[in-house]
């Protein structure tokens, strides 16, 4: 991206101007020179072509990890008022909705838990489904299928997978509301049957992490973690219902754009009045596929407890949180110093509640939410906290972001000496794809460390502990 | 020289896929190829099954999206691979057969595409060839 186009604001905040006669919102880019310098100028056609949907309240911003998605770029935020005619966006949400990670905190330690590690990898890898062709033990009906729709995680966590605990720590307790299981096509439905506890392939990963550096103390307190310690980070969504989800809306709101009345720059940004009866449809779908992806961490949460201790008789998981970064959330944001009730679109972006906020739980309430910046399976992950005035509707960066495609890391790496390399490191991948593996070398993705300190520098969310990689299923 | 052929371009996060080939229909077949081709080593597919879908588009862009994502679909909900494919077209109908198998332990692992999008989506022709394009999530 070339910088001269955008004007910097603060250290960490870009906007682009607009051009004469040029119809739309402010747009707003976090991060550092370096960072923007590396995205790709598609980025800016992207989110500017946001700044001009109907209904949008105050900026279309990109995080620091921002990169060329489709529609809307991935790490890009915008919210929208549906009293002001605002609109949803199938493109501003993505295939893989409530796509988002489960961090799970042990109470093992790297000292005690390092020399199993093999075994885990071994026992983790064969009982969670992992990657293209694979098929989870649980086949629902279609009542049930319907359940999980409804009730989400709360569903799982009745059927036996996972306890209450968990749900209080997970985004609206494991079941978004207005959920309607019957705007889901059958297809997508189908395409579920086998796909429920399954953790999907590409970036999707279940990783054994140690917690390695602590930024802030308190705030590790008060999400139950210390140096040391072992940590699992599950990042997969709604599998295929979500995927079908996506892929009947985004052309279901193409198509119906024009007699709408809404004027599509392109027509890949698919939206709808959030009023209109299209809109309303593809809200009560979505939020059906966000209630699958959230059954779907639960289910993998169990999973994951069994292989534990079947490694580590006495282990321990509670899950520290459960963050989506694919959705579009109804959420209250007070703006010109009154309360608004706006859709925020996080396509590639976390929520990040700031201390305070009345929807975290108690636990956490005066540190903030967690945030988890999922890194590359070489480097690492961190884990922040929602900052106060947070100005970006509360949402903060969710990975590294790609700094090569796929297609040039294939031709750079080869799977299976990586994964060699990996090993001699101490970070152990078990993975069905050699081909998979190579797209996802650590080398492909940006610094990660580059994106959490802009991420801080930037005010949306505070650094709170890194985590080291140890061991990584992946799809 | 072949009457077709399956290719990629660039995109950050994902896949551009480029099917080409002397007909419309032979462009969508080349980018189904392109497409199961991440999914897995379409050589060691056996094209023993068959799967016949039909559907209606006027807009030849979006028939190419509805296309591939009825592919994506049938082959998670039915636990198939396809490597194989022959399309017909008649105004706003198209008819295809996709063949394949069942996965099974013996096939190459790829990775999941998730749908495709409208992103760089063209269906064109450019002289005597037709290229069908877009990005797939993957």
């Amino acid at each position: 991206m070339n910088l001269q186009q955008l004007r910097q604001l603060q250290p960490y905040l870009w906007s682009l101007p607009r051009a004469s006669g040029e119809k739309r919102a402010e747009v707003l880019l976090y991060g550092t020179a370096p960072l923007l310098e590396s995205m790709d100028d598609k980025v800016l056609e992207q989110i500017a072509n946001v700044a001009a949907l109907p209904g949008l309240v105050g900026a279309a911003m990109t995080m620091p990890d921002a990169h060329w998605g489709y529609g809307f770029p991935i790490g890009g935020v915008a919210a929208f008022d549906a009293e002001q005619g605002g609109v949803i966006s199938a493109g501003g949400v993505g295939f893989d909705i409530s796509c988002g990670i489960r961090c799970l905190r042990s109470n093992l330690d790297l000292h005690d838990a390092a020399a199993h590690f093999t075994r885990l990898a071994d026992t983790l890898f064969h009982a969670i489904p992992a990657g293209v062709g694979e098929e989870g033990d649980l086949k629902l009906n279609p009542a049930q299928l319907d359940q999980v729709l409804q009730d989400g995680a709360q569903w799982a966590v009745q059927h036996g997978y996972g306890n209450a605990a968990d749900l209080e720590y997970v985004e609206e307790h494991g079941r978004v509301t207005g959920a309607v299981p019957d705007y889901v096509s059958e297809l997508a439905k189908k395409r579920q049957r086998g796909e429920m506890g399954t953790l999907g392939s590409g970036n999707h990963y279940l990783e054994v992490q140690v917690v390695e550096r602590i930024y802030d103390s308190a705030t590790a307190l008060a999400f139950g973690l210390h140096q040391g310690q072992i940590v699992i980070s599950i990042h997969c969504g709604s599998r295929g219902l979500g995927h079908q989800v996506g892929t009947d809306y985004l052309l279901m709101l193409a198509k119906a754009a024009g007699r709408l009345g809404i004027h599509l720059p392109n027509r890949e940004l698919a939206c709808a009045p959030i009023k209109s009866p299209e809109g309303r449809q593809y809200l009560g779908a979505m939020n059906a596929a966000i209630n699958c992806a959230l059954a779907n961490r639960q289910i993998l949460t169990h999973l994951t407890r069994s292989a534990c201790t079947q490694v580590y008789p006495h282990a321990e998981l509670e899950t520290m949180f459960d963050v989506s970064h694919n959705t579009c959330k109804v959420e209250t944001h007070e703006i010109d110093g009154k309360p608004r009730l706006l859709h925020v679109h996080r396509k590639g972006a976390t929520r990040a509640f700031g201390p305070g906020h009345a929807m975290l739980p108690e636990r956490y309430r005066a540190a903030g939410q967690p945030v988890v910046i999922g890194g590359s399976m070489g480097t690492g992950s961190y884990i922040l906290a929602g900052s106060s005035g947070n100005p970006a509707f509360s949402s903060a960066s969710h990975g590294a972001g790609r700094a090569m495609s796929r297609h040039q890391a294939l031709a750079r790496w080869h799977g299976r000496e990586l994964i060699n390399e990996l090993a001699q490191q101490g970070i152990l991948i078990r993975t069905r794809s050699m081909r998979g593996a190579a797209e996802e070398a650590p080398g492909a993705y940006k610094d990660v460390d580059l994106v959490a300190e802009a991420t801080e520098q930037a005010g949306l969310a505070r650094r709170v502990a890194f985590l080291r990689p140890k061991v990584c299923i992946k799809g | 020289m072949p009457t077709s052929s399956s290719l990629y371009f660039e995109h950050d996060a994902d896949i551009g896929i480029i099917g080409r080939g002397m007909t419309v229909e032979q462009a969508f077949e080349a980018a189904a190829q392109a497409v199961f081709a991440i999914v897995t080593n379409l050589d060691l597919v056996q094209p023993s099954s068959t799967l016949t879908l039909e559907f209606e588009e006027a807009d030849p862009e979006l028939a190419l999206v509805t296309w591939l994502n009825l592919l994506l679909g049938k082959s998670r909900e039915q636990g198939m691979i396809f490597s194989r494919f022959h399309v017909q077209h008649h105004d706003n109908k198209w008819r295809a057969e996709a063949l394949g198998e069942k996965w099974h332990a013996g096939l190459e692992r790829g990775v999941e595409v998730k749908g495709a999008t409208l992103t760089m989506l063209s269906v064109k022709q450019t002289g005597a060839m037709w290229e069908a394009r877009c990005i797939v999530d993957v």
